[in-house]
């Protein structure tokens, strides 16, 4: 009964890998790293070199992890190696500072006795933690690491993605995770449209020694040209977070050491006694851009692919371990019933879960960052006042917190520290 | 063995792989169905798993059971029990369900051997399961303790059968002909008959009757606040599942 003619037209699909994850960053190897936990097999294609950013010297970049991302590193299994480099940061203090003037009366104090646990988050040098993602991505069978490569094509077809690597290789997968960054190919591709707006704002980003011991607290000035947060670094180090609008970043970012420092100082203060530079300074222009859609049949965004968010409360990487989390549990869960977890209703679950969470933050921290960048008296008094009666009540400050902890609304497993 | 891709028509296909992308739309036509199979899925990869003492978090739990899904349709339930690894045989009355099923899972690289057939006829030839599924087809057959008889015979001694199907009473009548055939146009008008619904007393003796051993029932029941199925112990009423073991 063999009939060749037909055999040619409908050929039996196999699948090189389950999932193919593009982008090297930080969401693509934690979902890797959960997937792979559970049994599920995983190529990340990373357009980087091999452990370029792995290596030992500091160069200036961290990330203010929320508890729940603290948990999810955890539960994928790489945080006992981190603990001892993490700094927790047991308090953050909000104020409406005015350069020369210092704190307001009014300021918002998040303190970590109010929740349940302690501390309010921790932070963490990239050096470390992409070292940890590399190790583990490298210790495990289940994934393949394909570096300096890039995700070139994609076709979607009714049992995969056949997604063309810049190597020439054609690999098939059952879904395709976009966590390629706010300029996702792979959303591109897949004809998922973003909107998005330019803040005109840029942040500056150095690591600063300091003479007096931070006592694990994080600070974070408003100011009328955009925050400044002091984020506390192992040993009298802290990272700071230094939004300017566009032009007076860039004057700032071309000044020479010396005077970057002195531009900073009247905004730093001398809480923390001398400041010097501890590593290389960056700038990163702040754009929100939102892809209209998470989802489409065999591909799933996560990341800023999904929602480039102000980097304001360190809430970026934050919100992207989100999606790793409830996307990865949504995969396992559908995995494990049997279901293909490329096919759009599964895909739909995830973008349910997520979607709203990350818009509704997005523009939370832009009508904060907005409010907050304006000199405007009257609106300056407005928030000031608006910051004394979110300061006086506890429950909206601790709801407000619990947000920015990463801690409300129906918690994926790993983000309680729980295995997938 | 030739597969019965194989035995497609090639000026067959389109038509097919049409048909084949209707069935698995999740949007589609088939929706309803659609809406209910992480549910359905739920309830019989737990009974599986604990009838043959599977780990769910394993690659492939079902490895080595032999699993008969009447009334496969488009093969929504035979694609994942295949995923998970059972051996898995798609029974049909209806042929055209055959070639788009076969379609499909070769297009999704799954091996299931569908077949034309009732599930009268597989017992004629004496074939033998670990598993056999029965759901949401008991409500359309003719003789419901024929039917459940026939599933008996085809089990093996430790095997399982999951029948799903309505309940026959007032409030079933609002919701799966009133609602959902006349309201809400989830399905076509006449899909089913009210009279024709057995409760699950009535289902448990069946399986009695068959020499089956009842084990569990459980509702289904759709949340319209969260649009989502759900397994339920205690409400029953209108959509339900049972499992039954043959000792």
């Amino acid at each position: 009964m063999d009939n060749p003619a037909c055999r040619a037209i409908v050929s039996r699909m196999k699948h090189d890998t389950d999932i193919l994850i593009a982008g090297g960053g930080l969401n693509g190897p934690a979902l890797a790293l959960a997937l792979a936990s559970a049994g599920l097999s995983v190529t990340l294609v990373d357009a980087a070199p091999a452990r370029e950013r792995a290596t030992e010297a500091f160069d200036g970049r961290a990330y203010a992890l929320a508890v729940a991302s603290q948990k999810l590193l955890a539960a994928i299994g790489i945080w006992d190696g981190l603990s001892e480099q993490a700094q927790p940061m047991m308090e953050v203090k909000a104020s409406d500072g005015h350069a020369g003037e210092g704190a307001a009366p009014f300021f918002l104090h998040f303190d970590a006795r109010e929740l349940d646990q302690a501390p309010v988050g921790y932070m963490l040098e990239d050096r470390f933690l992409y070292r940890a993602f590399i190790d583990a991505m490298e210790a495990s069978d289940r994934i393949t690491l394909l570096h300096e490569t890039q995700v070139t094509g994609q076709r979607i077809e009714p049992g995969g993605v056949v997604v063309s690597l810049s190597d020439g290789r054609e690999l098939c997968a059952k879904l395709l995770v976009g966590a390629d960054g706010r300029r996702s190919g792979v959303a591109e591709r897949a004809g998922i449209t973003r909107e998005g707006w330019d803040y005109g704002q840029t942040a500056l980003v150095a690591a600063i020694a300091h003479e007096k011991p931070h006592h694990g607290i994080a600070h974070q000035f408003f100011m009328p040209t955009g925050p400044l947060a002091i984020l506390p670094l192992k040993g009298n180090r802290s990272s700071i977070v230094w939004s300017e609008t566009n032009e007076n970043a860039r004057t700032i970012a071309a000044l020479d050491d010396e005077d970057f420092l002195a531009v900073l100082r009247p905004r730093f203060g001398d809480f923390l006694g001398e400041i010097e530079l501890a590593g290389p300074r960056f700038s990163y222009p702040l754009n929100l851009t939102l892809a209209k859609s998470y989802v489409a049949p065999r591909i799933a965004l996560v990341g800023d692919a999904a929602h480039g968010v102000h980097p304001i409360a360190g809430q970026g990487l934050n919100l992207g371990l989100r999606d790793v989390a409830a996307l990865g549990e949504i995969l396992v869960e559908a995995q494990r019933r049997g279901e293909d977890i490329g096919a759009l209703d599964v895909l739909e679950r995830y973008q349910g879960w997520r979607r709203f969470d990350s818009t509704s933050l997005a523009l939370g921290m832009d009508t904060v960052n907005k409010l907050f960048s304006n000199d405007n008296p009257l609106l300056r008094a407005g928030r000031d006042l608006g910051m004394g009666i979110v300061q006086a009540m506890p429950g909206l400050r601790r709801g407000f917190m619990r947000q920015a902890a990463g801690l409300s609304g129906p918690l994926p497993r790993l983000l309680q520290g729980r295995a997938l | 063995m030739a597969t019965p891709a194989n035995s497609i028509d090639p000026s067959e296909v389109a038509k097919f792989e049409a048909m084949a992308a209707e069935w698995w739309d999740p949007n589609g036509k088939f929706k309803p169905l659609h809406m209910l199979n992480p549910c359905r899925l739920d309830y019989i990869t737990t009974q599986i798993a604990t009838q043959f003492g599977r780990d769910l978090t394993a690659p492939r739990p079902f490895e080595g059971l032999r699993l008969l899904d009447i009334g496969c349709g488009g093969g929504l339930l035979a694609e994942p029990m295949a995923r998970l690894g059972a051996t898995v045989v798609g029974a049909d009355a209806a042929e055209r369900n055959i070639p788009v099923a076969q379609l499909h899972a070769e297009q999704s690289g799954l091996e299931i051997d569908y077949r034309h057939c009732a599930a009268e006829d597989l017992a004629a030839q004496g074939e033998q399961f670990d598993v056999v599924l029965a759901m949401e087809i008991i409500e359309h057959v003719a003789d419901p303790q024929g039917f459940v008889n026939t599933i008996e015979s085809l089990m093996k001694p430790g095997g399982l059968m999951i029948c799903s199907t309505l309940n026959r009473n007032p409030k079933s009548y609002m919701v799966a002909i009133i609602g959902a055939e006349r309201v809400m146009r989830w399905l076509p008008v006449g899909t089913h008959e009210w009279s024709k619904f057995i409760t699950p007393d009535e289902l448990y003796a069946l399986a009695g009757n068959a020499r089956l051993d009842p084990v569990d029932r459980r509702g289904m029941v759709f949340n319209p606040l969260s649009w989502r199925w759900s397994l339920s112990e205690r409400d029953l009423s209108v959509n339900y599942v049972i499992s039954a073991v043959k000792t």
